[in-house]
């Protein structure tokens, strides 16, 4: 594949236009995830391999990071590495928690309110 | 054999080009200094998006009501029965193909076709106004028709409202700026007020409108999909 020049990133309109269309078919697979109404942990697994997958193409081809240096890639891409903790302390202090409130506060089984459509409106 | 003999010295030279650039003592990143910035910007909103993302994450968890189902709240009918998170699907659908015109934006830029960069520009401008706009329409139905509020609503957990409001408020915020910048780089474009300057300026542009696209690709698994 063609590299980074000294004039910018020039690449063949056909990658652009492959991904393009790669995309299209990740979104609407996400979609009928939701539309087909998958549960559990398929729903979640499929949710996080589509997502993954648009987002890696859109950073390493709309992104051009596929053709950058070693030295911008892991400029940009590994700090983002620390939200990891973030993410992992929150969900633990999330589930401590529910779980003080459920011990204390006691848990609601039953959603509050039957959910109305807007076409009702 | 041979191939994979030439991936390892291919390998070691991209090990000794990052040494070599962070040691030089010159500069680091051998790109258009504006490019550099701009991923840098894009470092620190990722930084934003992802710690309004963990605390949603943080307050879904914690609930002990159930959280609103998003699929049904989403919902639109055109007519007939509710087609669930429709709207949210074709806002998605929006923002890809403006990400798209978006990539030829740029490599026309590079080839000095100012009429066909212009126009792509503004094309991939008007899909964001277009998000924008169904956007807007969302929240004031939520807002409106549904009482949706920071504080509370009427589907189940209360912090949804607040998370609802602040993710995707903050995102439509960074559409409705690109928005804005695009228009003003397209203008530049049809000036030619690039033509010394060099069309690096597509490109960074191009990258801040492929990040807002990337952060709806998370906001959509993580806020309506889940």
């Amino acid at each position: 594949m063609a590299a980074a020049t000294e004039e910018g990133q020039q690449h063949p309109l056909s990658i652009y236009i492959g991904i393009w269309l790669l995309l299209f078919v990740f979104s609407a697979a996400s979609y009928f995830v939701d539309y087909l109404q998958l549960q559990g942990y398929l729903r979640w697994n499929l949710i996080l391999i589509f997502m993954m997958l648009k987002a890696g193409f859109i950073v390493a081809i709309f992104m051009h990071m596929a053709w950058e240096r070693l030295a911008l890639i892991t400029a940009i891409l590994l700090p983002p590495l620390a939200l990891l903790v973030l993410i992992g302390m929150m969900s633990i202090e999330g589930d401590y928690t529910y779980l003080s409130r459920a011990e204390f506060f006691g848990v609601d089984e039953a959603p509050i309110v039957e959910h109305h459509h807007a076409s009702g409106h | 054999m041979a191939q994979s003999t030439a991936d390892v010295v291919a390998a070691n030279d991209v090990v000794t080009d990052l040494v070599s650039d962070w040691s030089a003592e010159k500069e680091v990143f051998k790109v258009h200094w504006g490019k550099a910035m701009m991923w840098i910007f894009l470092l620190s909103d990722t930084f934003i998006f992802t710690s309004f993302l963990t605390g949603y994450m943080k307050v879904r968890i914690s609930s002990t009501v159930p959280w609103p189902n998003s699929s049904e709240i989403f919902a639109l009918s055109f007519g007939g029965d509710p087609i669930p998170l429709i709207l949210i699907a074709i806002m998605t659908f929006v923002l890809i193909t403006s990400s798209g015109t978006m990539a030829l934006a740029v490599n026309y830029g590079y080839r000095k076709d100012r009429m066909k960069a212009a126009v792509l520009l503004l094309i991939t401008a008007g899909f964001g106004l277009m998000f924008v706009g169904m956007q807007a329409f969302e929240w004031t139905k939520l807002i409106v028709d549904e009482g949706v509020r920071p504080w509370g609503n009427p589907f189940g957990a209360a912090q949804f409202g607040a998370s609802f409001f602040m993710i995707t408020g903050f995102h439509g915020l960074h559409v409705s700026g690109g928005v804005i910048y695009l228009t003003y780089v397209a203008v530049g474009v049809l000036n030619g007020r690039y033509e010394k300057k060099g069309y690096d300026i597509i490109e960074i542009a191009g990258l801040y409108w492929h990040f807002v696209d990337l952060v709806w690709v998370f906001i959509f698994a993580f806020f309506y999909l889940w």
